[in-house]
Formats: C-alpha cells, sequence, structure tokens
C-alpha cells in the first residue's frame, strides 16, 4: 500500500531569507532516510515549513541476510548452539562451501521495518539537523537548537500519526492557522491540509502568494524589485498589496534617499509616473486579506511621514556645510585601528588616483569621496554611502564628473552591479579598493576559509572587474609590486572573474595567464582570440604538440637561449619546419594555423628529436623552443587540454 | 480616547494577570529598561521571574531640543521579562496589544527578524521587531547570554516603545501632541526635559567633569570587584547591587560624554571595553552570588 506523508515544522516567525535555504535543506535530509516514495513537494510561510511526499511503502521490502556458522568439522555442540542462537533446528541449517572450507549457515529473512517506526526514530534528528545560518535555545541551557522555537509539529503517515517529540513538542494531526484570523488548532488530514490551512488565512504555497502580490500589483506602475517581492512572500501567510500615497513636497528631496526608505525601511514598493518619475505613492504588502476601513494604509502613511520629515531634517543640516568643509572632520573617523583615519586614507586614495594616472578631476573626487561619513543622512541610511556624497557634491556644485564619480565610487558592490559610469569615478574606485587591500595584507588581515570581515575578495573582484570592462590602462602587477601575497589573492580573482563571470574554460584562463596577466584588458583580448582559435580543427593538434614541446624541453631540462644553427638542420620535415617557422614569425596565429600544424606533425612523425649526435640534438630542442616562444606572448598552449 | 496614562496602566494590569511583579523605573539613569537590575541580573541563575516596568530610557545623542517630533533623549519603555519564556509568550504579548484596543484582525502585524546585542554588556539574543502597519513597536528578544555567560533559563524581553504606541494609538503625527492625561499633553509633562537636557549634553556639559565622574565610577566598580570573593562564607552580603549602579552611571556618563563630541571614534572602542569589563565582572560574580543562594 502507498502512503503519503506530510510534515510540518511549526515555528514562531523564522528570518524570511533563510526558509528556501532551509526547506532545501529538509529536503536532502529526507531523501537520506531513503525511504522510496514517488514524489516531493516542499511548502513554507513563516511559520512553518512542509514536506509533503507521496507514495510511501507501509514497510520497507523484506531481505534476506546470511549468517556464517561454525566448520562442519566443529562438534555438535557448538553447532547446536549456533542453531539455537538462529532459532531453528540445527537439521534446518545448509552447508555452504568456501576457499577455506565446508561451513554451516544459515539464510535469515529480515522483515522490513515499517516506514512509520522509521520516520519516527530519524525526525527528531533529522529536524534538528536542518542547517541556518544562526540558531538559538528556548527551553533552557543545553535544550535543543534551531532558528526559531519550535511550537507544534503535524506529521502523519497515511492516516496515522508518526509519534515523536521535540522540545516537549509531541507530533500530532493538529496545525495553527493565521496568528489572529485563524483558530489555533486546527484538526487536519494530509488530503484537506492545504485547503484547512487556507480556511485560516494561510496560503501554504509560496508560488500562490507571490502570484497574489503580482496580481494586485497589476495596476500599479511600480519599480521591479524581485528581492522585495521574495522577502514579502516569505513575511507573510496571507500578503495583500495595498498602495498609500505621501505628501508630493518629498518629491524635492532625492529620490534615492527616498527609495532608500520605503525600500530598505518599510519594505515598499515605489512607484513611478509615466515618465519613469517617482510618483507621490507606495505600494506595502499587509498580512491580512483587507483593509476596508484603511486602518493599515494611513498607519503605514504617517510612519512614512514621520521618516521623510526625518531625510528632510537631515538633508537641511547636512546642507549647512559643503562636503569639502568635512573633509577634516574625517580624522575623527577611524579606517582601521592601524590604518589610520578616513583623512588619512583619503591622503592615500588621492596619491594612488594619480599614480594611476588619473586627472585634477578625479584626484578632487578622491578628496570629497569619503567626506560623506560624517554627514547625518549616512548615519542614518549607511547603505548610502557615496551615494549621498554625490548628491552634495552635485548641490554644492561640482562638476558632473566629480559627483558621478563619487557617488559611484563603491561601486561594482558585486559581480553583476555595474562599474563606475565615468572614468574618474573609476579610477577612485580603483584606489579606494586597492588601498584597501594593500593596506589589510599589509597588517595581516587576509580573508581566511569564508572569513573576509573587511569584504577583500569583492574589493579585488571589483578592481578586477573595473580594469577589465573599464579597459583601464593599468599595470596591476607593477602597481602591487612587493606585495606577492596580494599578487597570489589576485591571480585567484582574476581566474573567478574570467571563468565564472565570463565562462571562459579554465585552461583557456591558465594557457592565457601564463603569458601574463599584469595588463587584464590584454588578457581579456588574448582570451577572445583563443576562444576563438579553439574552434579552428586545427588548433588542438597543434595544442597537443605544444604540449609535447613543452614535454620534450622539460625532460631535456632545456634552458639554453641559443639560435637554430640552420647548417645542422636535416633536410625533409626538419628543415620545411624551420622554413614555414621562418615565413610565420611575427604574424598572428590564426592566421597560420592551418599551415603550420601539418608541418610540426610531419616533423613529430618523422624526425627524431634525440638525435644521437648531440650536436643535433641540441639544435632540434633549440627549434622546438624557438617555435614554443613565438606564440607565447599570447598564451602558453600547452596548457590547454586536449581530448586527443 | 486613551491617555499615555491610561494605556501604561492596561499594560501593567495586564502583565500582572499574567504572573508579573510589576516594579517602579530603576532610580538610576540608563540608557534602556534591559540595563535595569531587574532585567540585567534577575536574567541570570535558575531561579524563574517575572517582571514588568516602566523605565525611562535615556539617549542622550538622541535629543532634538524638542523640535524633531519623532526623536527624544528621553523616552519611556514598557519592559517585560518572563523568566522562563511560555509555549505562548507571543500570543500573550498579542493579547496585550489587544487589551490597548488595537484589533489585530484589522490591522498588520509582522515580526521581522531583528537580533539584539549589547557589546558594553556582553548581552545579546534572538528575536524580532514586531511592525504595527509599518511602525516598529516593540523589540522582541530571546535572551541567549548575558555578561558573557549562556543562560540556564531562556527569558523572553519585551520591549514596548511607550510613545510610539501612544502616537499609533491616538493617531499622533508628533510625539508632543500626545495626551498624557487629561488636560496634559506630552509636551506639557516632558518638553523641559528635551530642551534642557540637549542643551547640557550637546552644549553645556564639562567635558573634563565628565571624565572625571567617569573614572571616579569606574573606580569604585573595578574596587569593589576586586574585593568580590566567591568563597567567602557570606558572599551573599556582598554589595554588588551597589557595584552595578557605578557601571550604569559609567554608561550614562559614556552616552553623554559622546553626545557632547569627546569621544573619538578610536577611542570608543577603548571606552566600550572599559564599561564591558566592569559591567560582566557584576554579572560574573553575580551569577555566581545567585548560584550560592539556590543551593
Amino acid at each position: 500500500m502507498s502512503l503519503p506523508f506530510l510534515l510540518e515544522i511549526g515555528t514562531e516567525e523564522i528570518p524570511d531569507w533563510m526558509i528556501p535555504g532551509a526547506l532545501e535543506n529538509l529536503r536532502l535530509l529526507f531523501e537520506k532516510l531513503e525511504i522510496p516514495h514517488e514524489s516531493i513537494a516542499m511548502d513554507a510561510t513563516p511559520r512553518r515549513l512542509v514536506l509533503r511526499a507521496e507514495g510511501l511503502p507501509e514497510r520497507q521490502a523484506d531481505s534476506e541476510e546470511r549468517v556464517m556458522g561454525p566448520a562442519k568439522s566443529a562438534p555438535a555442540q557448538a553447532v547446536a548452539g549456533f542453531a539455537r542462537k538462529q532459532g531453528i533446528q540445527p537439521e534446518d541449517l545448509a552447508v555452504e562451501a568456501t576457499a577455506k572450507g565446508e561451513y554451516y549457515c544459515f539464510t535469515r529473512k529480515v522483515a522490513g521495518r515499517a516506514s512509520k517506526d522509521i520516520l519516527a526514530e530519524a525526525l527528531p534528528g533529522l529536524i534538528l539537523a536542518i542547517n541556518f545560518p544562526k540558531t538559538m535555545y528556548w527551553t533552557a541551557k543545553g535544550g535543543p537548537r534551531f532558528i526559531r522555537p519550535i511550537r507544534w509539529l503535524v506529521a502523519l503517515l497515511g492516516d496515522e500519526i508518526v509519534p515523536f517529540e521535540i522540545a516537549g513538542v509531541h507530533s500530532g494531526a493538529l496545525t495553527s492557522g493565521h496568528r489572529r484570523l485563524g483558530a489555533r488548532e486546527i484538526a487536519i488530514t494530509a488530503a484537506d491540509y492545504e485547503q484547512r490551512l487556507r480556511d485560516h488565512y494561510v496560503i501554504l504555497s509560496a508560488e500562490e502568494r507571490r502570484e497574489k502580490i503580482r496580481k494586485e500589483l497589476a495596476g500599479v506602475r511600480i519599480k521591479p524589485d524581485p528581492a522585495l517581492l521574495e522577502t514579502l512572500v516569505y513575511i507573510t501567510e496571507y500578503p495583500t498589496a495595498i498602495t498609500g500615497g505621501f505628501d508630493a513636497q518629498f518629491l524635492e528631496l532625492p529620490e534615492e534617499v527616498l527609495v532608500t526608505v520605503m525600500r530598505h525601511h518599510q519594505k515598499y514598493f515605489s512607484v513611478e509616473d509615466e515618465r519613469g518619475k517617482l510618483a507621490a505613492q507606495f505600494v506595502a504588502v499587509m498580512n491580512i486579506p483587507a483593509d476596508p476601513e484603511g486602518f493599515v494604509r494611513r498607519g503605514n502613511e504617517r510612519v512614512l511621514r514621520a521618516r521623510f520629515n526625518d531625510a528632510r531634517f537631515f538633508w537641511e543640516t547636512d546642507r549647512k556645510k559643503t562636503l569639502l568643509q568635512r573633509l577634516p572632520d574625517l580624522k575623527n573617523v577611524t579606517f582601521q585601528a592601524k590604518l589610520g583615519s578616513y583623512h588619512d586614507k583619503t591622503k592615500r586614495i588621492m596619491g594612488l588616483v594619480r599614480q594611476l594616472g588619473g586627472k585634477p578631476l578625479s584626484v578632487r573626487a578622491a578628496r570629497l569621496c569619503k567626506c560623506d561619513l560624517t554627514t547625518e543622512m549616512v548615519k542614518e541610511f549607511t547603505e548610502l554611502q557615496g551615494v549621498v556624497g554625490g548628491l552634495y557634491a552635485r548641490a554644492d556644485g561640482e562638476p558632473e564628473a566629480v559627483w558621478q564619480a563619487v557617488y559611484d565610487h563603491y561601486k561594482p558592490e558585486n559581480m553583476d552591479d555595474a562599474i563606475p559610469r565615468n572614468l574618474a569615478g573609476q579610477y577612485v574606485s580603483l584606489a579606494d579598493k586597492l588601498d584597501t587591500l594593500i593596506g589589510c595584507f599589509g597588517i595581516g588581515l587576509m580573508p581566511t576559509g569564508s572569513r573576509d570581515p573587511f569584504g577583500l575578495r569583492r574589493a579585488a573582484q571589483g578592481v578586477v572587474k573595473i580594469l577589465v570592462e573599464g579597459k583601464i590602462n593599468v599595470r596591476l602587477l607593477d602597481v602591487l609590486e612587493g606585495h606577492e601575497s596580494l599578487q597570489a589573492f589576485f591571480a585567484d580573482r582574476v581566474r573567478f572573474y574570467f571563468e565564472e563571470h565570463l565562462g571562459f574554460a579554465y585552461d583557456e584562463v591558465r594557457a592565457a595567464m601564463a603569458s601574463g596577466w599584469n595588463d587584464l584588458k590584454d588578457l581579456e583580448a588574448r582570451l577572445n582570440r583563443l576562444q576563438k582559435l579553439r574552434s579552428s580543427p586545427d588548433f588542438e593538434p597543434l595544442a597537443a604538440s605544444f604540449k609535447r614541446i613543452r614535454n620534450i624541453l622539460n625532460q631535456a631540462g632545456w634552458q639554453a637561449e641559443c639560435p637554430v644553427d640552420p647548417a645542422l638542420l636535416e633536410a625533409g620535415p626538419e628543415q620545411d619546419l624551420y622554413e614555414e617557422y621562418g615565413r610565420i614569425a611575427g604574424q598572428p596565429i590564426e592566421h597560420v594555423i592551418a599551415k603550420l600544424r601539418p608541418k610540426v606533425d610531419l616533423f613529430f612523425d618523422k624526425v627524431l628529436v634525440n638525435a644521437p649526435d648531440a650536436r643535433v640534438r641540441q639544435n632540434r630542442l633549440a627549434l622546438l623552443h624557438t617555435l614554443l616562444a613565438e606564440f607565447s606572448p599570447m598564451a602558453d598552449f600547452s596548457e590547454i587540454v586536449t581530448h586527443s | 480616547m486613551q491617555s499615555f496614562q491610561d494605556i501604561i496602566f492596561t499594560l501593567k494590569r495586564y502583565w500582572a494577570d499574567r504572573g508579573c511583579i510589576i516594579q517602579e523605573p530603576y532610580d538610576v539613569e540608563v540608557g534602556a529598561g534591559t540595563m535595569c537590575p531587574e532585567t540585567f541580573l534577575r536574567v541570570l541563575g535558575p531561579q524563574p521571574y517575572r517582571v514588568a516596568y516602566v523605565q525611562p530610557s535615556r539617549r542622550p545623542a538622541d535629543g532634538r531640543y524638542g523640535d524633531n517630533p519623532n526623536r527624544l533623549f528621553k523616552h519611556s519603555q514598557l519592559q517585560v521579562i518572563l523568566k522562563p519564556t511560555p509555549d505562548d509568550a507571543i500570543e500573550q504579548y498579542l493579547g496585550s496589544l489587544e487589551a490597548i484596543g488595537i484589533d489585530l484582525r484589522k490591522h498588520d502585524i509582522k515580526f521581522e527578524e531583528d537580533n539584539w546585542e549589547a557589546p558594553t554588556l556582553g548581552a545579546w539574543g534572538i528575536g524580532w521587531q514586531v511592525m504595527l502597519d509599518g511602525l516598529e513597536i516593540t523589540q522582541f528578544t530571546y535572551f541567549q547570554q548575558c555578561g558573557g555567560i549562556d543562560l540556564d533559563l531562556v527569558p523572553a524581553e519585551l520591549t514596548y516603545g511607550l510613545e510610539r504606541l501612544a502616537a499609533f494609538l491616538q493617531a499622533k503625527d508628533s510625539v508632543y501632541d500626545i495626551e498624557w492625561a487629561k488636560g496634559f499633553s506630552y509636551a506639557d509633562v516632558r518638553y523641559r526635559d528635551e530642551l534642557q537636557y540637549s542643551v547640557y549634553n550637546f552644549e553645556a556639559a564639562d567635558i573634563p567633569t565628565l571624565w572625571k565622574l567617569f573614572d571616579l565610577h569606574e573606580g569604585e566598580a573595578a574596587r569593589l570587584l576586586k574585593l568580590y570573593d566567591p568563597k567567602a562564607a557570606d558572599k551573599r552580603r556582598f554589595p554588588l547591587l551597589p557595584t552595578y549602579d557605578h557601571v550604569l552611571k559609567c554608561s550614562n556618563l559614556f552616552n553623554t560624554l559622546d553626545s557632547r563630541g569627546a569621544i573619538s571614534v578610536t577611542e570608543r572602542v577603548g571606552i566600550i571595553q572599559r564599561v564591558r569589563k566592569i559591567a560582566v565582572g557584576v554579572a560574573q560574580a553575580w551569577a555566581d552570588q545567585q548560584q550560592e543562594a539556590a543551593q
């Protein structure tokens, strides 16, 4: 008989962002039990993690187990003892011939365990094994740990309760509805579970909650925000979108500030008018089905008004000083105990911008870039650092290149974020990140394992992205001269960027980097060529030959840089290869690969490198080395993985 | 309309009915209700405890001379400690909102992740900020550690922001317009506090004097802590509560110095460490003293 299984872990409100990961983890843990099933469905709301599986067997299949007994030659007493232990008569024992002689044995039938028993035994450990980024205890010291307290448990296999207990909570067939619109205890079966929840104002399916919000947003021109939508899906059990408004006077404040207040502090969608300008409206998503009297709307409007008033107060207070007048205040803001204040950092950033080739406007932007750290606005909205500086710089009348550079200089915040929009911003961002990296590595604060408190990986990744996408003329390794561990750190980031972000094959990246990566825009150009070249039918065989050449040279311990002596060349394939080399030298490999490859093949086919005459041998090695060296500025082709 | 004090009466009655001792505010200045001995020390040790009190909480840097409608130097927290946490703590909490007339079927309540941490107290917990129609009205925390000690029983701490609740219930845009009692506004009662403490904290406080006071209180706390002997037969007589008062004085002086702009960011970490040291010292001695008492 095949049975449905329902597990609901009822908890207090789980942080929204942890829920999808926890569900996936729960599914994997369940599958590890290896109980056969036809399908699994996972669902969750903030207050429940749910696993539903179909088609579980009532019991596991029976199995057989072979038990070896004493040797046939053993005394009868021992044989009888063995039989007794197995619960049978000695005459029922079989005899099996083995390499060591004949032995008594017995095939025992093992009845399959009931799925219910397996689940009852496994579930407490399984549930507590779900991985959360942070856990708590709630009963008493030493008690079980989970993301939030577990308050009820539903575990049903078919019609039967799978009995177990965690932290004093016993599994049963009672779920719980919406905190205020539903009943606290609701009897359910596996079949009516989802409907019963719906009756009590819980929409179990995240997809359905998402669709409900989407549909309700359809009439309003909101700024799309998929991350916010996900948050709202997992912070509600019965989401409903409502639209509110605010005084249009607040639209005089910078849009960035208004959107941040709505988005990050209030979890509202912001609304645009037909021309894409911010409208004096917002959309909130509440956890109840309706707001007929407008209580929720008016409440949210009042909160937003207070927050916008605060923002206006900050804006007006901050504007009493120009951004530049704030520069001395940075002496009181520590960047890092050993690396000094932000005033010190600013001076270093300015120096680096000059060193990288920045012009006076870039240096000006560098001077201003950290000044917003002392503003009330950034103290209140730390996520707007940089942006606020840019806005104040614009209000101070700084040139566009300067204010945009200040505005953008924390970018890119991640691999999908854009780099700063202008060259000054790119220089300042590079200099800021390089200063942090050089400084932190200099005092031994490198990232270890998953710990990277200063965000150094992200900073280095940002440097790589700006250099490549901005096509900046900077020789990275020269800038990092004398910082060997930082160079090695960057090698990983460069590799990561080209492999994971741009999708180059790892052997292409290794081959191209082996020919240098001081100039990243050049590295990118070579990689593009290499990738194109790879589709040529001559490429793989030639790469294989180059690998062979590399091996031969390595084995011979080849080091000398001696030129090829034409007099020592043997007529035929060797001579031909040398002449071909003479014709193609200096040309890009793309143009010559078709001509070169047959000559190389023929050479290896017909010529013995390891010639008996030492001078001939040396000369052949010199020829091979010359050939390899010819293309090495582009890539080390011997790093290419070939399939032949 | 319920006045500010009506709301307080109702909430106190509500928690008294659920087994809480109703305490009066602590008589040493604190930055938050959590810092009162009724929370900071009582959460330690194995003895169950339930208490509720309104604590005026001083945040010198948040003062705005009485000009800003939402920011206060001194606001009122209703602090509830339920130790150990009952299984239905959240239900009880929601019930308290209904007791002051909020129909939760018509309002939007959300529990948003917000873990609380007080580095100066070596304390942290897991919990939420409770949002009512987009307004943060309460901090709900399951204490995990206090004074660097894993807690034997996990208490739930509820901290209600009373001005916000009152402004919500009375539909006021400014806290100063809240009706405190019939015929008296919040401004009538508290405006002078806001103005005068803002002047003092931002302009008038004498920095060298405050530093001197800080050193004196720190010295007295440290002197006493050194005298605490876990093996002493009569250690329950040891004056840890008065020692803790000096810790609270230090904490408030630190906040005042900070708002006065007297503490550079570099110094800041060091001062926090100094306060933490005596706070954690008291907590640990207290836990030891309580253990003895429990036996």
